[in-house]
């Protein structure tokens, strides 16, 4: 059961290829933010998307190296 | 743009310059080992970089100079397209997340210096194991001579003309990475970064206010582009495939080069790889809002020569002379941690997959130190002389195809971390069709990275480095199917 949570937290990595590597989802220039288009402040918004999964995959690894 | 010294500008870019030079060879005392006469302390720190170290010297390395000036200048050109670094420098976090711990762990338990090291230990073939270690050099060579043309661009904003002051920088650094191995860029990575981060923060929080604010940066951009009839603020239709595979392919590839492997086996834990892969995305916060300058750039009506000049005319056009000097000094600073590390990554290929290999197997400790430290010597003069006597077009073209060869080397380095399937000459002969195919298509394409295909309807383009790799992958299972093994695989 936890094992199967910890091997889980690892498929979140997947999460950032799906929303930055199919262009089409966010080639777009409205909803504009702070002047930004969407085009630029969705994949500057997956930096720290990313991050943060990356992290709960992290919390949730047996470091025994 | 004027090329007129600026006093002020100059003073402060000598005073960082000097002070990252004590750093460096202050550096051979940093952490003294017992002795840098082993490449283990000259050429991996002793393995004991822990996070913030492999944070500051993995950023330093991977966000090099060129990065700094060629992505705004590619954005500045070519608009939305030229943004897919952006993409590619987050989806790389989750692979080095997955993989890179275990490599390390693989190399650290066996002692091995380079991806030909892993690969040797692996499969005992010497054949794959020089043809990744030969891949690596030649990739990484074009690279270092690149962090030159960033170089280059900043002193040329400064007013030195040249190549007396590119050249005198460049051995001033051969110099101390000479004596003090990896712990110098690791140091001067300190200076460099912060630096870095104290410039792209003001630029991005104070130029947009001096050109109408963001909505106006990139409605500039767009009339530009409009008026030029060439790049867009969003991708065409048929660059999606394009944008995508380039964004994953360079994702791949750039954990495959020797500089940025040097930073992973240098560190001292699993665990400080995986959190560096939490916290390095940091930088590429960084390069994203720096990759929007290139927009500023048509904001503030710059007239330029050359579209790398579009960063350093951007300070200095909105900046007063101190400040200018200090982002300068930032910029090419920020070249030398990069290239630092790339010749020493360079040099342990060399000594541990050639010279240990062919010339004297039974190399001392110390005679592997020495070999190395001199190789990094030679690679800078290499790179030095290239950019010196060679049209810039040409490290350009060679770093592009360094990228699609250093993808190739992906399948033996990493695929034998998870299985013991494939055996050496199938993945040579994988090797061998990604490495030579890969070259033709881009040839082909008049230099591109791009391959044209037309599945009937709209053609599009896609990076040819993903499809030399998918054709390597394909070749090295075919022949481990086909081909029986000759010797049980090893175990």
């Amino acid at each position: 059961m936890e094992k199967s949570r910890k091997k889980a937290a690892l498929w979140l990595l997947v999460i950032p290829y799906i929303g930055l590597l199919w262009p089409p989802l966010y080639n777009m220039r409205e909803p504009a933010l702070f002047g930004f288009p969407f085009f630029y402040w969705y994949q500057l918004l997956w930096v720290p998307i990313t991050a943060t999964l990356t992290f709960i995959a992290y919390r949730s690894t047996r470091h025994d190296d | 743009m004027t090329t007129d010294i600026d006093g002020t500008a100059l003073a402060v870019f000598l005073f960082f310059f000097a002070l990252v030079t004590v750093l460096g060879f202050v550096a051979s005392r940093w952490r003294k080992p017992e002795t840098l006469a082993h490449i283990d302390e000259w050429g991996l720190g002793g393995r004991s970089f822990g996070t913030w170290i492999t944070w500051f010297l993995v950023g330093g390395d991977f966000y090099t100079a060129y990065t700094v000036i060629a992505v705004p200048a590619l954005v500045y050109t070519v608009g939305a397209y030229g943004f897919f670094a952006l993409p590619y420098t987050i989806v790389v976090y989750p692979f080095v997340f997955m993989v890179m711990p275990i490599l390390w762990k693989r190399a650290r338990d066996f002692g091995y210096v380079t991806a030909g090291d892993v690969v040797h230990g692996q499969y005992g073939s010497r054949g794959l194991e020089l043809a990744v270690a030969a891949t690596g050099v030649i990739a990484t060579m074009p690279y270092i001579a690149l962090q030159l043309v960033g170089m280059t661009a900043v002193l040329k904003a400064l007013g030195l003309h040249g190549e007396l002051p590119l050249a005198i920088a460049f051995i001033v650094l051969a110099l101390y990475t000479y004596s003090a191995g990896l712990r110098a860029p690791a140091l001067i990575a300190f200076v460099k970064d912060i630096m870095i981060y104290i410039v792209v923060i003001a630029a991005v929080a104070l130029i947009p206010s001096k050109l109408g604010g963001y909505a106006n940066v990139f409605a500039s951009a767009d009339a530009a582009f409009q008026a030029k009839g060439k790049g867009d603020l969003l991708l065409a239709g048929n660059q999606y495939v394009a944008y995508a595979t380039l964004a994953f392919g360079s994702a791949l590839a750039a954990f495959m080069y020797p500089h940025t492997l040097t930073g992973i086996f240098a560190s001292n834990s699993g665990k400080t790889i995986r959190k560096n892969a939490v916290l390095l995305p940091a930088y590429t916060l960084l390069l994203g809002l720096l990759a929007l300058l290139g927009y500023m750039g048509h904001a503030a009506g710059l007239k330029l020569e050359s579209a790398n000049d579009v960063v350093p005319a951007l300070f200095k056009t909105l900046f007063s002379g101190w400040f200018s000097g200090f982002a300068f000094a930032a910029i090419a600073i920020g070249a030398l941690v990069p290239a630092a590390v790339m010749s020493i990554g360079a040099a342990n290929l060399f000594t541990r997959n050639f010279w240990k290999a062919y010339v004297d197997p039974n190399v001392s400790d110390a005679g592997e130190a020495k070999v190395a430290k001199l190789t990094s010597l030679v690679v800078k003069v290499g790179a030095l002389l290239v950019i010196i006597f060679l049209p810039t077009q040409f490290a350009l073209d060679l770093q592009l195809l360094g990228g699609i060869w250093i993808l190739q080397t992906l399948p033996a380095l990493v695929f034998g971390l998870y299985t013991n399937w494939f055996r050496a000459p199938s993945l040579l002969a994988g090797w061998f069709v990604g490495f030579i195919g890969g070259t033709f298509l881009v040839w082909d394409a008049g230099w591109k990275p791009l391959h044209l295909i037309s599945l009937g309807g709209e053609p599009f383009t896609i990076y040819t480095g993903l499809l030399a790799l998918a054709a390597n992958i394909a070749v090295a299972v075919a022949v481990n199917a086909i081909v029986p093994a000759r010797t049980p695989a090893r175990a």
